[in-house]
């Protein structure tokens, strides 16, 4: 892994840390997500396992400013950011089918969250070129700048989309499924991936998965939910020891 | 080893030679009687007696003057018909609210209305005798057989040809590449601009070229609002019927040549676009 970061916000301020207050969501008249509290410490990588139906994703799109809770405050370092725009957010966030722009080229894509700044805050252009190589060289794949995400392999598109999330410099990192689209090989290299890049940025990271392997041997913590509600939160190890509740022992042993 | 002892089996989906050729034998027939003879007519028509008569025929005041209004018709109601189309299939695909399947219903109710009521509701609302016709015509902005009633009926009338297009390729195309783009800082302006608008140009395209066609042949709402009024309310088809009508058969026909020859280009437009762009149409549907 070549060392050369794009400046993160992990390397010039501290990592974020996230509080979840009381945070609760319906659609319409169905409850995706009952009160739930949780606190994000600054810098780890945190897995929200559970089966679909859990309000794990809304947990997430509420986080990255992509839906509003019905009730319950979020704090970004202790500030409430309940209310705060998805664009004033900037979470990198990496969407469960990559969400690539598939009338771009891969160093478009990447370039977008740089070019949709303001005009005082774009960098030149040489200096875009200069981040996008070097997210390119990040993700191993130096050569499929000029390519179109119709001519990747799916562990390809993945990567693409969190060198285009890590691009605007976020303050956290934010993925759905991030794996779930990818064969068993692929996804296995990946894992070593996205925790080479937490490590190497030390953002404050949050992933959404179903697959228990994957939420064990990745995160920091693991945040166990079933039907809008947390039902352990702990380390790998000790919800692998100690389940709280009758369905995390099911659901870790399945 | 002779292949004649295998069986030659078919495949599922193909059918025995001769349902095929008659199948094949209807769909030429159909064509051939419904599309082909009429345009061949139109044209051969035109110009029985001559290039120079069919020409000279649409060269006079009045016929000038229809084309000019027809061209102008189209010139307003095509955009204004891209941009409420454009708007109301963004509403109806990335907004989830009540009353949604109702305000598809309502997109799709000018194909089911016939024009000539279109024309009748307008004539109501905006003519000489309503309240708000009265008002209008006192301060000078007559709607009704006037360019703005023509202009109002043409919209009508060709309302949900964009808006069909559109709503079945952005429902395909869902929400994430929009959200992908706001949690990259973007505006909603800029996302729609750089995200939304390219990723539905050549559904964009396709709507609006029909409405193109179909605006320039409206011919039974138009009729109803514009009053006929010769060189100055008189769109291309209402020409051709006017004129038809006064047994000038050459002229009547020669216009309708024009009229078809503008909607053939359109066509011919859209062909040539989808071979010149065939990698990027196919890079979007594999997708």
């Amino acid at each position: 892994m070549p060392t050369s970061l794009p400046p993160s916000a992990a390397t010039e301020e501290a990592a974020l840390h996230i509080d979840i207050d009381e945070i609760a969501k319906s659609f319409g008249g169905t409850t995706a997500l009952l009160p739930v509290s949780l606190n994000i410490p600054s810098g780890a990588l945190v897995a929200l396992l559970g089966p679909s139906g859990s309000g794990k994703t809304t947990l997430l799109r509420i986080l990255g400013g992509l839906e509003f809770p019905t009730s319950g405050r979020v704090l970004f370092n202790g500030q409430d950011a309940t209310g705060m725009t998805v664009q004033d957010r900037r979470a990198g966030f990496v969407f469960q089918s990559y969400a690539l722009f598939r009338h771009m080229t891969v160093f478009d894509n990447i370039a977008y969250g740089l070019r949709a700044r303001p005009r005082g805050q774009r960098p030149p252009k040489a200096e875009i070129a200069r981040r996008v190589t070097r997210l390119l060289d990040l993700i191993q794949l130096p050569d499929i700048a000029g390519r179109y995400p119709t001519q990747l392999s799916g562990g390809q598109r993945q990567r693409v989309a969190l060198a285009r999330a890590l691009a605007i410099e976020p303050r956290m990192l934010l993925l759905d499924e991030p794996f779930g689209a990818l064969d068993a090989k692929v996804r296995k290299e990946l894992r070593q991936g996205l925790r080479d890049i937490h490590d190497e940025t030390g953002l404050t990271t949050v992933f959404v998965t179903h697959d228990q392997d994957e939420a064990m041997e990745l995160a920091d913590l693991v945040v166990v939910m079933s039907m809008g509600r947390i039902e352990q939160i702990g380390k790998p190890q000790d919800i692998r020891a100690k389940p709280a509740t009758p369905f995390v022992r099911d659901f870790i042993s399945a | 080893m002779s292949d004649a002892t295998l069986p030659r089996f078919r495949a599922a989906t193909e059918e025995a030679p001769l349902l095929r050729a008659a199948l094949i034998g209807i769909a030429v027939a159909g064509l051939t009687v419904l599309v082909f003879a009429p345009l061949i007519v139109v044209f051969a028509e035109a110009l029985k007696d001559g290039w120079l008569v069919a020409v000279q025929s649409l060269g006079n005041r009045d016929a000038r003057s229809a084309i000019h209004l027809t061209l102008l018709i189209t010139a307003i109601a095509v955009p204004a018909n891209a941009a409420f189309g454009i708007a109301a299939a963004w509403f109806i695909t990335k907004f989830d609210f009540r009353g949604k399947a109702f305000l598809i219903t309502l997109i799709d109710l000018p194909f089911s209305v016939s024009p000539v009521v279109a024309g009748l509701c307008i004539v109501l609302l905006f003519g000489a005798n309503s309240v708000l016709g009265g008002w209008l015509v006192a301060h000078g902005w007559p709607i009704v057989f006037a360019i703005p009633g023509i202009v109002l009926a043409t919209i009508f009338v060709t309302f949900p040809f964009v808006a069909r297009e559109l709503i079945p390729v952005m429902i395909e195309q869902g929400r994430a590449e929009e959200e992908a783009a706001l949690t990259l800082g973007a505006s909603g302006w800029r996302t729609f601009r750089t995200v939304t608008l390219p990723n539905i140009r050549w559904a964009l395209l396709y709507g609006t070229l029909l409405c193109t066609a179909r605006a320039m042949g409206e011919f039974g709402a138009v009729a109803v609002v514009s009053g006929k009024i010769r060189g100055q309310t008189a769109t291309m088809p209402i020409t051709i019927e006017m004129l038809y009508n006064e047994y000038l058969s050459v002229a009547a026909f020669s216009m309708a040549a024009l009229l078809t020859a503008l909607a053939l280009v359109t066509l011919l437009l859209k062909t040539l676009l989808e071979v010149t762009h065939a990698d990027q149409l196919a890079a979007i549907r594999r997708h």
